[in-house]
């Protein structure tokens, strides 16, 4: 299997009815149970919530291809929102709160892809570690408190429109756009299977798998602090656990996707549908008054059943 | 290269004698720790403290020494917290509903055994790797909890059962005669029964371990199941403690248990490590958390500390053992 070639294709049919069926089953199932859930209104609110977790799982993608992991998106989305939210507020100016969310989050990503690429650290604790430096660094930051007062300009983010479509929407199909032409028509693309399916073709091209590495955690973070930015349109605040978690939904999205954990091939669209089913699945879970624990624990449920599946495919 | 002379090589015997050398390190760590924290600040030597400090690394110790088991078949069990969390619910509403403390003890290492088998069973039967099936398990239990106590607290049980966390026994902690009772259980375990070493063997070398014979998915069971046990012993221990339980106890746990495991010189890799070192991990990242309540860093900062603490003791460990091959 290590034998693999450099340029995996990516081979969508093979993938297409996993992830297509849930997302079918779950929206026909929340048709059924879920009252209001097929209106527009809540449809677009589906997207919408989906967009924050669309930033974290593509990314999430190429690092769980690389046979990486990141846990600690969720909190350094968490410490992110909270910069954007403090120098926005200091500034007045929502530029300069998402370049601190920016900087931020991409020195935790470039810290994560140092600890795995050069410290050689397997990558759950890594991460992990980062995970509770994340976290410390937000509750010292905020002190433990809410950041409110915001101004209006990162507040309108959320709530604005672009030529009718709402402007985290548009967001989120740029990142996937840009996402897209990365991995399937750019050499660093070609690179990002290498590394999880052959890394030791990178070395004798002449390429430091090392560095590749390190940017695509990079990227990770790099994302998060865009992330951070919508969190904190969303939430009209920061708050030091607002992101706690969402690394969970985003590796679940991608695992749902039919990203492999183990063979370093990966399916973008298949990571977007991902999204839609665990943002379906939250939003019909809620609609039917199940509390967000239910939620939590039912995607929960859905990785450990999708990665299940996943090995068996692997070993078919 | 390097990776396929690693897996050659079985571990033998003699790596206890360099496990004493790395133990005794670490116990001069600790001790460095004590020095300094005693001339900073007036209240470290203090009975009271000591005692405390004793106290407070007994329950990491508890979570960390099944966790050991696991890390040392190169596996990890990262739902500890969330387990301890449910376990401590469920525990204090029997004891609640029954009246009795043995029926809620009983539950509560039952419910946590039972979350340990679960975790052994996707690890073997369903083969996912075991960082990402337990981190599954660590939401599922936390959404389980959340939604069983609904925003509630459990609050006040019997006094004979508040005496497990809170009471003395010739003025020791009785949480510290548990500390010695398991670590004496868990190191005999570990180094002197046939099971204690197939599981170095597993962890070590699986293919090597299967093919000499050893059962490896029941171990494997055992061993998570083990784990999982511990965390509801942990349980235990803090609702008796604290005299109440919350939904969220199990959040500041696991990061924590996984640092005493790594300090303690356990290898992520699987094969290398003692209970003992778990011992004096807890110990040493207590004291570290200890000294800093003590001069007075408020909470918020432990956390980061304990996640620098974790990658740093990777980091030393894998570097120890490169200059060792």
């Amino acid at each position: 299997m290590r034998e693999a070639a450099v340029v995996a294709q990516p081979n969508p049919l093979q993938r297409i009815p996993g992830v297509a069926i849930v997302l079918v089953l779950l929206i026909a199932l929340f048709s059924v149970i879920a009252p209001g859930f097929l209106s527009v209104a809540n449809l677009s609110n589906v997207l919408v919530q989906s967009t924050i977790l669309t930033m974290l799982a593509l990314p999430m993608t190429l690092i769980i291809m690389t046979e990486g992991l990141d846990l600690s998106m969720g909190a350094v989305l968490t410490l992110t929102s909270l910069c954007v939210a403090i120098v926005s507020l200091a500034t007045k100016s929502m530029l300069l709160g998402l370049g601190a969310g920016l900087l931020v989050g991409a020195a935790f990503g470039v810290a994560n892809g140092w600890l795995v690429a050069i410290l050689g650290i397997p990558p759950f604790v890594a991460t992990l570690g980062t995970l509770g430096m994340a976290q410390g660094l937000s509750l010292i930051v905020s002190d433990g408190q809410s950041v409110v007062g915001i101004p209006h300009s990162v507040r309108d983010i959320y709530s604005a429109t672009l030529l009718g479509v709402p402007v985290p929407i548009v967001m989120a199909l740029v990142t996937y756009a840009a996402f897209h032409g990365l991995l399937y028509h750019t050499r660093f693309g070609t690179y990002i299977f290498a590394l999880g399916g052959n890394r030791e073709a990178l070395r004798y091209a002449g390429l430091s798998p090392n560095r590749l590495l390190i940017a695509v955690y990079a990227i990770g973070g790099a994302m998060a602090g865009i992330a951070g930015l919508l969190m904190t349109a969303r939430m009209n605040s920061g708050h030091p656990t607002a992101g706690l978690g969402l690394e969970f939904d985003a590796i679940a999205a991608v695992a749902v996707g039919g990203t492999s954990f183990e063979r370093g091939n990966g399916w973008l669209l298949g990571t977007l549908l991902g999204v839609l089913s665990v943002g379906v699945l939250r939003n019909g879970l809620n609609l039917i008054s199940l509390p967000s624990s239910v939620q939590v624990a039912s995607v929960g449920v859905l990785v450990i059943v999708a990665l299940f599946l996943d090995g068996l495919r692997s070993r078919a | 290269m390097t990776d396929i002379s690693k897996e050659i090589i079985a571990p033998p015997r003699s790596f206890l004698s360099q496990d004493a050398i790395q133990l005794f390190y670490r116990l001069l760590a600790a001790l460095l720790i004590c020095a300094v924290l005693a001339v900073l600040s007036d209240s470290f030597l203090s009975l009271g403290n000591i005692l405390n400090v004793l106290r407070q690394a007994s329950l990491t110790f508890f979570i960390a020494s099944g966790l050991t088991l696991v890390v040392l078949t190169a596996g990890l069990d990262l739902s500890v917290g969330a387990n301890v969390a449910l376990s401590a619910c469920i525990a204090g509403t029997v004891i609640h509903k029954t009246g009795s403390p043995a029926l809620g003890i009983l539950t509560g290492l039952a419910c946590g055994g039972i979350v340990g088998l679960l975790n052994g069973i996707m690890v073997t039967a369903l083969r996912i790797p075991s960082f990402i099936a337990t981190y599954g398990m660590l939401w599922v239990l936390n959404g389980l909890t959340y939604w069983y106590m609904a925003g509630e607290t459990l609050h006040g049980f019997p006094a004979g059962f508040r005496q497990i966390g809170s009471g003395y026994l010739f003025g020791l902690p009785i949480p510290v005669y548990l500390l010695l009772v398991f670590l004496g259980i868990g190191t005999f375990f570990a180094q002197r029964t046939i099971w204690g070493q197939e599981i170095y063997a597993i962890g070590a070398n699986p293919v090597a371990a299967r093919l000499s014979g050893i059962p490896v998915a029941r171990r494997l069971l055992l061993v998570y199941a083990v784990s999982g046990t511990m965390a509801g012993l942990a349980s235990i221990i803090f609702l008796s403690r604290l005299n109440s339980a919350e939904a969220d106890i199990g959040e500041s746990l696991t990061l924590p248990a996984i640092a005493a495991v790594l300090i303690g010189g356990t290898s992520l890799f699987g094969g290398v490590g003692t209970v003992f070192g778990t011992f004096i991990g807890a110990l040493i990242l207590t004291l570290v958390l200890n000294g800093m309540n003590l001069l007075s860093v408020s909470a918020n900062w432990q956390p980061l500390v304990t996640g620098i603490i974790v990658i740093l003791a990777v980091w030393l460990d894998m570097k120890t053992r490169r200059r060792a091959q």
